[in-house]
């Protein structure tokens, strides 16, 4: 089925993207992250321009997180008063991420700061999750029980407010940082930024686990919100038929994705999900440190 | 006017080219994958001579853009961009069809002047870089925009008939830019270019296609916020469906 999509000035086949969609779908379903991580790579591999899969990929992570909040706010799984604070600096960050996205433009290094990123970020966050899941698998994480309440820095801050949801009485700028780097993270590599706000929030901020999905999703949700929006503004780069597309795929694929996570054991998911990070990462690193197939660069003036 | 032209035509004994294409308007709208245009028309020689032979060659050429390229160098292991040169007319479109391969109708410095191939595009580089690295730059900018299918050379895919009529094929595939398009046909003889003439195409959005694309320039705002709409729309609308399956 070939649709054209008007933004990005080309004929797609439409069902490789909804199929797309599903795929990204079901891991958010299942593991609670966005999976911009994974959408924007396999577009622009498709062959749509890195401006317009970025920015829509993004717009598709809003739709992907929406039954997710409302799902986990049910269960009282979202800590608002953190999300909030969380979203503050996610709006602070998109506008240093617009700034840092400019600058490495400016200087022609845009595309090997991205690719660079998500080498080094997908790469070692992979190989945590992988690490964890198989020394839960194998029983042998048992003396973890003892679980570590937030790092030491974050303790060290000043103004402490009290976040029910979460159980901690921390100072709100350890989520505000949290967020502000994630805000930069999502307007420069396209990403919801689960991936890196869950090990934060479990191990930086010491959530309690309960709300650490659900507040994830939320975040998501309005940063994403904010930089579809930044991206109308400024770069134009959203298509709006390729979102329409990624989100049939997505959001059946979500809710098919969380009636898998209800029967499938935890840890198995983990495992799976750090060998999908791992391979996004180890392709990126392919292009960083092989001759590239496109040595040539097309900028217009 | 008339009296000039006639006799400014018999003066010279040339042919006349009268050029013709399939279509002077593609419209890109939802399915578009790509048009296949046909350019055809005859060689009219005012002498009455038949069955001389002639050379057709055909020139598409798309809306021209300034562009940089930059090239990736390994550096300290990882590839990186590197040096980088500017082009001030690019075409965004390109393809160049002939009756017989190029290099046994003219010769090379012809060939250059009229664009006859994806090696004579004329870019206008910018910039102090010299002559070497210019070519190079050149040369992965053609290879860039010819996998992106482009840039078209078919030689031999003009055919002619009984030394008049002529047609060739072109492919536009469904990533053009739209604009102005101009078509030029030229008729060669002994290696010489006797006769061309130069029609349009234009390629434009219409319908929904159109109404998003101006939407996204001019009202991103508005756009934006309908786009977050339909994804936040879209995706409660599917929690709401499957919690109730």
């Amino acid at each position: 089925m070939d649709v054209y999509l008007p933004i990005a000035n080309l004929s797609v086949d439409g069902l490789v993207i909804v199929a797309l969609g599903a795929l990204t779908g079901i891991l958010s379903g299942l593991f609670g992250v966005g999976g911009g991580f994974l959408t924007t790579p396999l577009l622009i591999f498709y062959g749509i321009p890195p401006t317009v899969a970025a920015a829509s990929a993004s717009t598709q992570v809003t739709g992907a997180s929406v039954s997710g909040v409302i799902a986990h706010s049910k269960r009282r799984g979202v800590d608002y008063r953190m999300g909030a604070v969380m979203i503050g600096g996610g709006v602070i960050g998109s506008g240093f991420g617009a700034l840092l996205f400019n600058f490495f433009r400016s200087i022609g290094q845009i595309d090997v700061v991205i690719n660079a990123l998500y080498v080094v970020l997908l790469g070692s966050i992979g190989l945590l999750m992988a690490k964890e899941a198989i020394q839960t698998l194998r029983g042998t994480g048992g003396a973890q029980a003892a679980r570590r309440r937030h790092h030491p820095l974050v303790a060290s801050l000043p103004f402490r407010w009290r976040f029910y949801g979460s159980g901690l009485y921390i100072s709100p700028l350890a989520p505000l940082i949290v967020g502000i780097v994630v805000g930069i993270l999502t307007m420069l590599m396209g990403v919801g930024g689960g991936f890196i706000l869950v090990p934060a929030m479990l191990y930086i901020l010491g959530m309690s686990a309960n709300v650490v999905v659900g507040t994830s999703l939320f975040n998501i949700l309005f940063v994403t919100i904010a930089t579809t929006i930044m991206h109308s503004v400024t770069t134009r780069a959203v298509d709006i038929v390729l979102v329409a597309l990624l989100l049939l795929g997505s959001v059946s694929g979500a809710q098919i994705g969380s009636q898998f996570a209800v029967k499938a054991k935890p840890e198995a998911l983990r495992l799976v999900l750090a060998a999908i990070v791992l391979l996004v990462a180890f392709r990126m690193f392919l292009g960083l440190f092989y001759r590239p197939d496109e040595i040539y660069t097309v900028y217009p003036l | 006017m008339l009296l000039v032209a006639a006799f400014f035509l018999m003066g010279q004994r040339d042919p006349v080219l009268v050029p013709e294409i399939s279509q002077h308007e593609v419209q890109v709208r939802q399915g578009f994958v790509g048009q296949e245009l046909l350019l055809f028309g005859a060689v009219l020689d005012p002498a009455g001579r038949a069955g001389q032979d002639y050379d057709i060659v055909v020139v598409l050429k798309g809306p021209s853009e300034p562009i940089r390229l930059r090239e990736k160098e390994r550096f300290i292991g990882v590839w990186a961009n590197a040096e980088s040169s500017d082009f001030r007319s690019v075409p965004s479109y390109f393809a160049v069809a002939s009756s017989r391969p190029i290099t046994e109708i003219v010769d090379d410095k012809t060939a250059a002047i009229y664009e006859f191939g994806t090696d004579y595009i004329q870019l206008s580089p910018s910039g102090s870089i010299n002559p070497e690295e210019q070519r190079r730059f050149a040369a992965g900018l053609v290879d860039l925009k010819r996998r992106l299918g482009l840039y078209r050379e078919d030689f031999g895919g003009v055919q002619i008939s009984e030394s008049v009529l002529y047609q060739a094929r072109i492919e536009l595939p469904s990533n053009v830019t739209t604009g102005t398009y101009t078509a030029e046909t030229f008729a060669v003889t002994r290696g010489r270019v006797i006769a061309s003439a130069v029609s349009e195409v234009e390629v434009k959005k219409v319908g929904f296609e159109r109404f998003v694309e101006d939407s996204a320039n001019e009202w991103g705002l508005a756009y934006g916020l309908i786009a977050v709409l339909l994804s936040v729309g879209m995706g409660w609308g599917a929690g709401r469906l499957f919690a109730r399956l």
